[in-house]
């Protein structure tokens, strides 16, 4: 049985739309691997996630998690322990009345015994810095701490596949950071496969591969360092790339001896060093 | 309409067991046509700040003056302040209702009393603003859009009604670059054709640099700095400790001149950041 979310000619189209969202993809996540989906706004991201973890079925094509085909209605329950996700609009995605309790609903869900959900909502609120919110009634939180707790909610359940839509949009830029620092932490040190969807170039670039969708279709396929290589491509589809690779392209543009798939600030301090 | 704080506090559920002070003691002026910034980390207030500009939040102490009306006075119209202060939510589904987007954005306009022909062409405007098509988009439900769609339906209905005072509460949330850049441009267009002021909540510090005049801080419920994007971003360590950072282009050239090279570490954009370096490298003989 393969390792691995496989999604074969898949199209989706939702019940009351005339066009497809999805349109054959065709796409191989394997396990242990970090994912970054990028692409513009109704390009088919989050119905692809939600395809990831059956929580939509595709209208044609089929996808498999692990080898069990998210068709198969006995499957679902099984998809969904190894598959979790957090939703784009954390609002919609929180349940109970405490912070805690949303936390541990999903390990609850999941048959965890009670003094490992303990443990578990406990590490999780540590690592979004909500402990001091544990036993407030989320919708009394500020928009980027519920993106927290619906992050917490995640880490407690240590799903094999973590999928994240958009999970840092309204959080600010050190938490941010953080969670982006989580999220590859799980991935290199307990081998967690992670699927994320932004809009914030300077994460994808986090990524080991980047997926661009475009128009309901997978556009690009490769590493950061080749993907943001192509930056006319990416603009042509409403897409950017971080600044400094931005200014690299610009400054090669402008006769400067420089890199044009600079990353990062430090590779950039590297390039422009001997220069100035 | 200058808008002016006073000594602002709110708390929340006060007496109970979860009261949470959001806000302490805030003073802050808005002049006429100023663009604004307000950043500040997760949880420091900035949403229930600019929910008090409008009267859809109370000061639990001190005053809030719009256009020298105080909001807790007895009699205010409120409906009046709404229409000349226009408010987009931080979440957009909380201000959709409607069941076609059309009637979803002409819903603040029809409240103003305009003319049929007057709500029709504004609707239109807007929609093709925030950069959907009216004719694709106009019938469909607010509800079966994609996240950054149903933002996008959101500003329109604020814009539509031309407000005097335009407050975004981080209007550009899960848009994409081009619909990011796009929308801010267009914000940037109309508020000089409408003289509007605006108030722009935001955690990219990039499109703040890009775009405000001044920018205010908020930490823990305190407004803990105002002035000029320059010179709030030259404090890196101070807004790195406050949950915040500087822009991408800022960061290099500090490091730049960490590294003793002759660069000004002011920049903030990338087209300042372009012609800096090459500055340098033609001083070196490099371009
Ligand atoms: N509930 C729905 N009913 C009908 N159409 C929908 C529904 N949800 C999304 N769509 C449409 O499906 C397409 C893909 O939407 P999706 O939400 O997957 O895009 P996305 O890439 O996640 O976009 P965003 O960056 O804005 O979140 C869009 O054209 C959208 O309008
Ligand atoms: N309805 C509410 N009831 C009780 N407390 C609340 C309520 N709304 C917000 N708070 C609390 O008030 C404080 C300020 O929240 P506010 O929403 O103003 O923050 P913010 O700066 O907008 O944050 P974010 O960047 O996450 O949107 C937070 O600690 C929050 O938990
Ligand atoms: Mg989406
Ligand atoms: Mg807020």
């Amino acid at each position: 049985m393969a390792a691995e979310i496989l999604a074969e000619g898949v199209c989706y189209q939702y019940s009351r739309s005339s066009q497809m969202a999805l349109k054959d993809v065709n796409l191989r996540i394997g396990k242990g691997e970090f994912v970054a989906i990028i692409g513009p706004n109704g390009s088919g991201k989050s119905t692809l996630a939600k395809l990831f973890n059956g929580l939509f079925v595709p209208t044609k094509g089929r996808v498999t998690v692990d080898g069990l085909d998210t068709r198969d209605r006995e499957n679902v329950w099984k998809i969904r322990q190894k598959a979790g996700m957090v939703f784009q609009n954390p609002d919609n995605q929180i349940v109970a009345t405490v912070v805690e309790e949303d936390v541990a609903f999903g390990p609850e869900n999941l048959g965890v015994p009670p003094e490992e959900i303990r443990r578990r909502v406990d590490e999780a609120l540590e690592i979004v810095e909500l402990k001091d919110y544990a036993q407030k009634p989320p919708h009394q939180l500020s928009g980027g701490q519920k993106q927290r707790v619906a992050i917490a909610g995640i880490l407690a359940m240590r799903p094999e596949y973590i999928i994240m839509d958009e999970p840092t949009a309204m959080l600010d830029p050190v938490g941010r950071k953080e969670v982006i620092n989580t999220v590859k932490r799980l991935n290199r040190e307990e081998g967690k496969t992670i699927v994320l969807i932004t809009h914030f170039m300077e994460e994808a670039v986090q990524a080991d591969r980047i997926i661009v969708m475009s128009e309901g279709r997978v556009l690009m396929e490769g590493s950061p360092r080749e993907i943001f290589s192509k930056v006319d491509e990416l603009k042509t589809i409403g897409l950017d790339v971080p600044q400094v690779t931005e200014l690299a392209h610009r400054l090669k543009g402008r006769g400067l001896a420089v890199r044009s798939d600079v990353l990062t600030i430090d590779e950039m301090v590297e390039c422009l060093c001997p220069l100035l | 309409m200058p808008i002016v704080v006073k000594n602002l506090t709110h708390v929340y559920m006060p007496g109970t067991p979860f009261e949470s002070v959001a806000l302490r003691d805030v003073n802050w002026k808005v002049e006429d046509g100023e663009f604004w910034g307000l950043i500040g980390h997760t949880g420091s207030g900035k949403s229930t700040l600019i929910q008090h500009l409008n009267g859809l939040l109370k000061p639990t102490s001190g005053e809030v003056i719009v256009d020298g009306v105080n909001l807790s006075d007895r009699g205010v119209n409120l409906r009046e302040i709404r229409q000349k202060v226009g408010l987009v939510f931080q979440y957009p589904e909380h201000q959709l209702f409607e069941e076609t987007v059309e009637k979803d954005v002409a819903f603040g306009p029809r409240n103003l009393g305009l003319p049929e022909d007057e709500i029709a062409r504004r609707v239109k405007e807007a929609i093709e603003l925030v950069g959907l098509k009216y004719d694709e988009i106009k019938d469909r439900s607010p509800f079966e859009l994609s996240g950054g769609q149903m933002r996008r339906v959101a500003i329109a209905g604020v814009l539509a009604m031309k407000p005097k005072v335009l407050i975004l509460d981080e209007p550009t949330v899960g848009l994409d670059p081009r619909g990011r850049d796009e929308i801010l441009g267009q914000i940037v267009e109309f508020r000089k054709k409408q003289n509007m002021t605006v108030i722009l909540v935001s955690h990219s510090m990039e499109d703040i640099a890009k775009l405000v005049d001044k920018i205010a801080v908020m930490h823990k419920g305190r407004m803990v700095d105002s002035g000029t994007p320059k010179q709030i971003f030259k404090n890196y360590e101070a807004l790195a400790s406050m949950g915040l950072d500087i822009p991408q282009v800022t960061h290099l050239m500090i490091k730049l001149k960490n590294r003793g090279k002759d660069v000004a570490t002011d920049v903030m954009t990338v087209e300042e950041a372009e012609a800096e370096v090459l500055k340098a490298a033609r001083r070196k003989g490099h371009a």
